[in-house]
């Protein structure tokens, strides 16, 4: 497992290469790779439905007891079979459908990278491992929806998308700290298996808050569902691979893993059922009202996420197998519908449905698959998806709790799912020829293969229920955390569901067919809705946007002053307190030296102070403060430490330089120099304290008795060791060698940092402008 | 720059005094009182004098180098100093980062005679990085525009 998510990565980095070479060709090859890996998962089906389950781990960050541990059971192989069969075909058919793009191997770049991620996050079993390939999965997502960099939506697109899911990925990180803590280990298998009583854990509902944000900003749940139909201003492979098939359903993906873990309780099965009917009713509502066919399909997959995740919270056994079934089956017709809409796009320059028409006698291949692929979605025997939504109604009746709500809610959604199937097929294929379409062309294989294939699957499964079963068999026993029956059958003889389905298939018909009135009606209801969301996300980050400038006002204000006031006051008041609070305040023992010349140099300070304190003019008052400087330095001298000395003097030196050629460039005393009495109160309070603080430091410091161990080894391993007899040399330059290169490093910034900073003096012209018409 | 007859003549004699002095402070470091850091300062110190009297492009002039340059190559070469590290015993890997490795000749009578080792590369490029470092900063600040 750990060998395909590396060969994939890999595949990716060689990708641009590759298709520098093979300009016509690369998708083919480019799509043996994840192709082969497919097989690999395939081959492991008979072993995982008969209940194994392979693992694998290896260290990752063993300081920290990190792991990166993954597993394949049911779920993570159904997952990851999506990922990479449906990646295989998305590479071939973008190879076509982006033919000629000037980007197109950065392209294959992402979408091999977004794969990896996928495939990563199915199969691991670490929560860090976890965490990690999620995220990645959010940052190639970014890249992909913002592959038209040029255009300005693409790129608002990809900001949202890339916030509001990494928002989301933060919570999850800190849910999935939280769990591995309280369940004792951060392999997900061992949580699960272990005894530990979460459900009645204090930290319950946090660690659940948590995991399901992450989980809902990545699924698109409402009222987190906004990014979603914006993403779909990325290229169609990619709508149809990550926000329709496989990313989007991470979330959902997250929330079956937990189900034996988390689940079953009150709280979990309301807040999924709740959260999931609504998204579903309102992503198939959305869905009619639309007229661009992507953002048709985008809604219906909302729907599908909203279904899913109401599936995953009933958690009762037909709902599980429901879960299971649908997501399959949605993944394939969703997948082949995506790619129908982008051959239809492709063959005649437009997706919306009010220009399209009159399709059929051109299209014809487009057509057959867009209409297989269509009524597996609308739900109707004998596709897969009518096999779906029989257990879906199945599940939803069984679960007592869930209440006639949201029956009646899965029956509206799966309606509008007929109309919305309705409105990719029948108006774009049957509906009168449009000027739009008068030059439409058939697709290439390419465009066409990997729809087809996906099409074509939904009837097979549904036809021959048995070939999937023992797959889907595993993973609803991976999501139950039991071993669960799963017989797939057309037929089940004359049951409630068949009877909503029956209900469910009127009310679509009757949906579509009065389009108009409800779309008008529908029309009113968005304007409450996603323009809602979708501005109050801009107003948002308008609003998280004018607070940091509001704080960076009053922290930045560019006047040193209040620089230095706040610097010196943190460095007096923290340890001030510290010290008193902590009763570190000594007094220590040793007699007042009687030596002259300390007395002296002390009074040569104190009037180099005096000097500094009634200057007239800066030049004075750094002239003043240097006659501190150097008395230090005369200090050191006297007091035998002839290294720091005569650095001290250096600095001294150096330091009058280099301000006198500051002041040379600065204008005469401004106004903020002229201050009033209040804050020179302030500061010479505040000065005064630094003072004593630390003065009370060192003399605290000076009551304890020194530990002799230090200095003497450095005495006795100075010459022996490293063949120098000066001890303070022999620190620096080997025993702390390493320190002092951290400090060079440091000296070697701070130079190239004065130096940028003064260069950059020239240009600021258009800063400060900005800074002007800022609000 | 100042156009001082007196800062100037000093100067000149100075600027070579103090350099000669910095190297010997360098040299001496290891067993008295003196250093990379102290040496570096002293040769930052002549050379902003030298500019203050002759102006910062003769001092640029006199350099020869981009103080950028002499800073990165004494940045480059306190840390590749460290690498000589792994050549000692044991393998590449058996040695930390930085340890001091030594070239020691010994007189006939057996006392140590001469000894260079890695810490005074690693000081050499202390030397370096401050020259270059305080230098980019006066350069920088003297500079008309």
């Amino acid at each position: 497992m750990l060998t395909a998510v590396v060969a994939i990565f890999l595949l990716a980095a060689l990708a641009p290469s590759l298709h520098r070479l093979l300009p016509n060709g690369s998708h083919w090859v480019l799509a043996l790779g994840p192709a082969a890996i497919t097989v690999w998962f395939a081959s492991q089906i008979p072993a995982v439905s008969g209940g194994a389950v392979l693992t694998q781990a290896m260290h990752w960050v063993p300081a920290l007891g990190v792991e990166l541990a993954f597993r394949l059971d049911g779920l993570s192989l159904l997952f990851a079979l999506l990922v990479t069969g449906i990646g295989s075909l998305i590479v071939v058919y973008s190879g076509s459908y982006l033919h000629g793009h000037e980007h197109q191997g950065r392209f294959y770049l992402f979408i091999l990278a977004f794969m990896g991620s996928m495939l990563g996050l199915v199969l691991a079993d670490d929560m860090i491992g976890l965490f990690v390939f999620w995220e990645l999965t959010s940052v190639t997502s970014f890249l992909l929806i913002g592959f038209n960099h040029e255009d300005a939506r693409s790129r608002r697109s990809a900001v949202q998308a890339l916030l509001v899911t990494a928002t989301g990925g933060l919570a999850l990180l800190a849910g999935l700290v939280l769990l591995g803590l309280e369940g004792g280990s951060f392999r997900l298998s061992a949580v699960q298996a272990s005894e530990v009583d979460l459900r009645g854990s204090a930290l319950y509902l946090p660690i659940l808050g948590l995991l399901l944000l992450g989980a809902f900003t990545k699924s698109a749940q409402v009222p987190f569902h906004f990014w979603l139909p914006n993403a779909m201003d990325a290229p169609t492979p990619v709508s149809a691979y990550l926000h329709s098939a496989t990313m989007v359903k991470a979330g959902v993906y997250l929330v079956a893993r937990l189900q034996p873990t988390l689940g079953g309780t009150e709280v979990w099965i309301w807040t999924l059922a709740g959260f999931g009917a609504v998204t579903a009713v309102w992503g198939g509502l959305m869905a009619l009202r639309s007229t661009d066919l992507k953002k048709v399909l985008a809604y219906t997959t909302l729907m599908a996420l909203g279904v899913l995740t109401l599936l995953a919270g009933l958690g009762s056994e037909d709902a599980i197998r429901a879960y299971c079934v649908f997501l399959l089956g949605h993944s394939l017709y969703k997948g082949a519908l995506f790619m129908g809409a982008g051959g239809v796009d492709h063959g005649t320059g437009t997706r919306d449905v009010r220009d399209l028409g009159g399709l059929w006698p051109k299209m014809r291949l487009t057509g057959l698959v867009i209409l297989l692929a269509a009524l597996s979605m609308a739900g109707l025997p004998p596709f897969f998806g009518f096999v779906g939504k029989e257990l879906i109604y199945e599940g939803v009746l069984e679960a007592d709790p869930a209440g006639l709500w949201i029956l009646a809610g899965v029956v509206l959604a799966n309606a509008t799912m007929l109309g919305a199937a309705g409105l990719v097929f029948v108006k774009p294929f049957l509906g009168r020829p449009t000027p739009a379409t008068a030059h439409a062309h058939e697709n290439g294989p390419a465009l066409l293969l990997g729809p087809a294939v996906l099409a074509l699957l939904g009837l097979g499964f549904g036809l021959m229920g048995s070939w999937p079963a023992g797959l889907l068999q595993a993973t609803a026993a991976a999501v139950a955390g039991r071993p669960l029956a799963l017989e797939l059958h057309l037929w089940h003889g004359l049951t409630p569901a068949l009877g909503l389905s029956a209900l469910t298939i009127a009310l679509g018909a009757l949906l579509y067919v009065g389009l108009g009135p409800v779309t008008a009606a529908l029309a009113g209801l968005a304007r409450l809705s996603r323009v809602d969301f979708d501005a109050g996300w801009d107003r948002l980050l308008a609003g998280l946007d004018a607070l940091a400038r509001a704080i960076t006002r009053r922290q930045q204000t560019g006047a040193l002053t209040w620089y230095m006031l706040a610097t010196i006051a943190v460095l007096t008041l923290l340890p001030g307190v510290t010290l008193l609070a902590r009763g570190g305040l000594q007094w220590p023992d040793q007699p007042v030296g009687d030596d002259y010349v300390g007395w002296a140099l002390c009074g040569l300070m104190l009037l180099g102070t005096a000097g500094a304190l009634w200057a007239r003019t800066r030049l004075g008052a750094i002239t003043a403060l240097s006659i501190v400087g150097m008395s230090i330095a005369l200090f050191f001298l006297a007091f035998s430490a002839p290294d720091v000395g005569i650095t001290q003097l250096m600095v001294e030196t150096l330091t009058v330089i280099i301000i006198v050629l500051v002041l040379a460039r600065l204008p005469k005393f401004g106004p903020l120099e002229r201050t009033g009495a209040g804050l020179r109160l302030l500061k010479a309070g505040l000065a005064l304290l630094a003072g004593a603080v630390t003065t009370a430091i060192l003399l605290s410091v000076h009551a304890q008795p020194l530990s002799p161990h230090l200095s003497e080894f450095y005495a006795a391993a100075s010459y022996v060791e490293a063949f120098g007899h000066n001890v303070v040399n022999v620190i620096i330059v080997d025993f702390r060698g390493f320190d002092t290169l951290g400090e060079i490093a440091v000296v070697a910034m701070a130079g190239l940092g004065v130096l940028a900073l003064l260069k950059a003096r020239g240009a600021p012209a258009a800063e400060d402008q900005k800074r002007e018409t800022a609000p | 720059m100042m156009n001082s007859l007196i800062l100037q003549t000093a100067t000149r004699l100075l600027l070579g005094l103090m350099i000669l002095f910095s190297v010997f402070i360098l040299w001496r470091g290891h067993n008295q009182p003196g250093g990379g850091f102290i040496g570096g300062l002293i040769v930052a110190v002549a050379f902003a004098l030298h500019a203050l009297a002759y102006g910062v492009r003769a001092m640029r002039k006199l350099l020869v180098l981009d103080p950028r340059t002499i800073l990165a190559a004494g940045l480059a070469l306190s840390i590749l100093a460290g690498f000589v590290a792994a050549l000692g015993p044991g393998g590449l890997f058996a040695n930390p980062y930085l340890e001091g490795r030594w070239f020691v000749t010994y007189t006939p009578a057996g006392e140590k005679s001469f000894a260079i080792g890695t810490p005074v590369l690693f000081d050499i490029g202390v030397y370096l990085v401050v020259i270059g470092g305080i230098l980019a900063m006066v350069q920088g600040l003297m500079e008309e525009d």
